[in-house]
């Protein structure tokens, strides 16, 4: 019979991880604001530029705006505060 | 946003799908609206954008603003008011098994380098930890695979783990510590393949046997292979997994993540070691981390040459990472005798002589994201660079973006330029966890 060994689990320890909940949805776009968040990847404000033109194209009730961050891979609460602020929704692209 | 009651919609490119899935459940939220359209996003145009956005979404298989509006006005379900809450504590011991199944046990779960390992039994993580004075259940360090992923805590006791795991030595164990304790993963999960070159300074090199001469960077010594190793492991398992996909995003991956730790040779170098830099004694020991490893250029010199070589290899070298010149001694004791009496000299020549024409300079897409946005918000030196016209050479590298490492065995008078900004490198003292 091969005899069994006791070893040590090799992992880290992650953190507990808390439920979140989603924001009401819209009942409409019509009439509100979206806010197009540039998270600065290369060429995404080119995709967002298009993205705010096929809604010009398509919905034009729906207003636009493209916004950014102050710097790439940052939380940037000031942008955040403006969003919570002024848009009735949020689009983040393009990337991670 | 959410939280804040904006509804939001998150656009991705189709291969981060599975990564994705994994982030949104590590915050609680996995069913917060994502759209998709096809990589890349980078280097289309225009027209080749619009086609995305008029496409299909090729993960969710509809139409791409078909999700994109529903995601912000159809009716929350009874998941999205809940979110999901739970814990994943590991345990600390395995079930016992075999040898045999415990090795491909780890193997299966991802927590190895595809190479055998020595298996942490009780037995052997004591003896390891008996490298340093440090109680095993210190915390020494959060980890995470790149930026915005949730952080993962670790002990000296899970470090010794995988110290065993990598075939280390318990006198290894104080410098293993220390490159944990940087927080500086040796499996980043950027798309970029980066790697996590470490150097170390001081007594400690020689008191554990590290060679910093003949094949310093090879496979040839036990202390820098099992080291590097080390770091390597336990980046993986105490970060949270490295898994393509989900963790890993490298394109090409990157040999220099198996084991990419070295001395440097301060025997035979005719300048200051390089924690002396960071305001350290020569009898401090220390290891300093990059992030780093992603272009790898080589020559000999310093030839009659040696100024327009250095200016086409500086050229070469990626704007984003800026790069660690490891030289030969035989290289050091020649810049000497150019007039290059201290590292910092050469350091500065480089900076001055790294000049690219601006237009080159703004043509690469880790400066367009990462450091543009400081140039448009006025930042210095970026800032001025950003209004030189387009044919206007400038500097691409700050001098303190640059270090100079003397490695080697001298039988050959080489450099290499290796990616690893300086500024971004952290140097850590090895003394605190003996």
């Amino acid at each position: 019979m091969t005899a069994k060994v006791t070893v040590h689990d090799p992992r880290g320890f992650a953190p507990v991880v808390t439920g979140k909940i989603l924001a009401p949805r819209l009942a409409s776009l019509d009439g509100k604001l979206i806010h197009l968040v540039d998270c600065l990847f290369d060429n995404s404000e080119v995709f967002m530029r298009q993205l705010r033109d096929w809604f010009a194209e398509h919905m034009p009730k729906v207003r636009t705006e493209i916004v950014k961050p102050r710097e790439s891979w940052e939380d940037d609460p000031g942008m955040r505060a403006r969003i919570e602020r002024e848009a009735d929704a949020a689009i983040l692209g393009v990337g991670l | 946003m959410e939280g804040a009651g904006v509804p939001t919609v998150a656009v991705h490119t189709h291969v981060f799908a599975r990564l994705v899935k994994t982030v949104t459940r590590a915050n609680g939220m996995p069913t917060a609206r994502q759209t998709f359209v096809p990589q890349p996003v980078v280097g289309r145009s225009p027209e080749e954008l619009r086609a995305y956005i008029e496409g299909q979404d090729p993960v969710n298989k509809r139409p791409f603003m078909q999700g994109l509006i529903d995601g912000l006005v159809s009716p929350l379900t009874e998941a999205d008011l809940h979110g999901i809450s739970f814990e994943r504590s590991t345990p600390r011991h395995l079930a016992p098994d075999s040898e045999e199944n415990l090795q491909r046990l780890f193997e299966e779960n991802r927590w190895t380098d595809y190479l055998p390992i020595v298996l942490p039994t009780g037995e052997r993580v004591a003896a390891m930890l008996k490298g340093t004075r440090r109680r095993p259940d210190e915390i020494v360090g959060r980890m995470r695979p790149t930026r915005f992923r949730e952080f993962w805590e670790y002990t000296v006791e899970k470090v010794a783990v995988n110290a065993v795991m990598a075939g280390a030595k318990p006198e290894y164990l104080p410098v293993i510590l220390a490159l944990a304790a940087s927080g500086m993963t040796a499996r980043q999960s950027s798309t970029t393949s980066w790697a996590a070159p470490a150097v170390v300074n001081g007594p400690i090199r020689n008191e554990i046997g590290m060679n910093a001469g003949i094949g310093a960077l090879g496979p040839y010594n036990h202390a820098n292979t099992t080291i590097g190793r080390a770091h390597a492991l336990l980046s993986q398992n105490l970060q949270g997994g490295s898994v393509i996909g989900e963790t890993y995003m490298g394109s090409q991956g990157n040999v220099w993540n198996y084991a990419a730790t070295f001395p440097e040779n301060e025997e035979r170098s005719p300048w200051e070691p390089l924690h002396l830099q960071r305001g350290y004694k020569p009898t401090d020991s220390t290891v300093t981390v990059y992030l780093g490893g992603w272009y790898t250029l080589s020559a000999y010199g310093p030839r009659e040459t040696w100024q327009e070589r250095f200016r086409h290899m500086l050229a070469a070298c990626e704007p984003f990472s800026a790069p660690i010149l490891v030289m030969d001694p035989i290289v050091a004791h020649d810049f000497v005798k150019l007039g290059f009496g201290s590292k910092q000299k050469l350091i500065d020549w480089c900076a001055e002589n790294s000049r690219v024409p601006a237009r080159e300079y703004w043509d690469d897409p880790w400066v367009q994201t990462l450091i543009k946005p400081h140039a448009v918000a006025g930042v210095e030196p970026w800032a001025t660079m950003l209004k030189a016209a387009p044919e206007e050479m400038i500097a691409k590298y700050r001098a303190e973006d640059i270090s100079i490492v003397v490695v080697g065995g001298e039988t050959q008078g080489g450099f290499r330029m290796i990616s690893g900004s300086f500024s971004r490198a952290k140097t850590v003292s090895v003394d605190d966890w003996r």
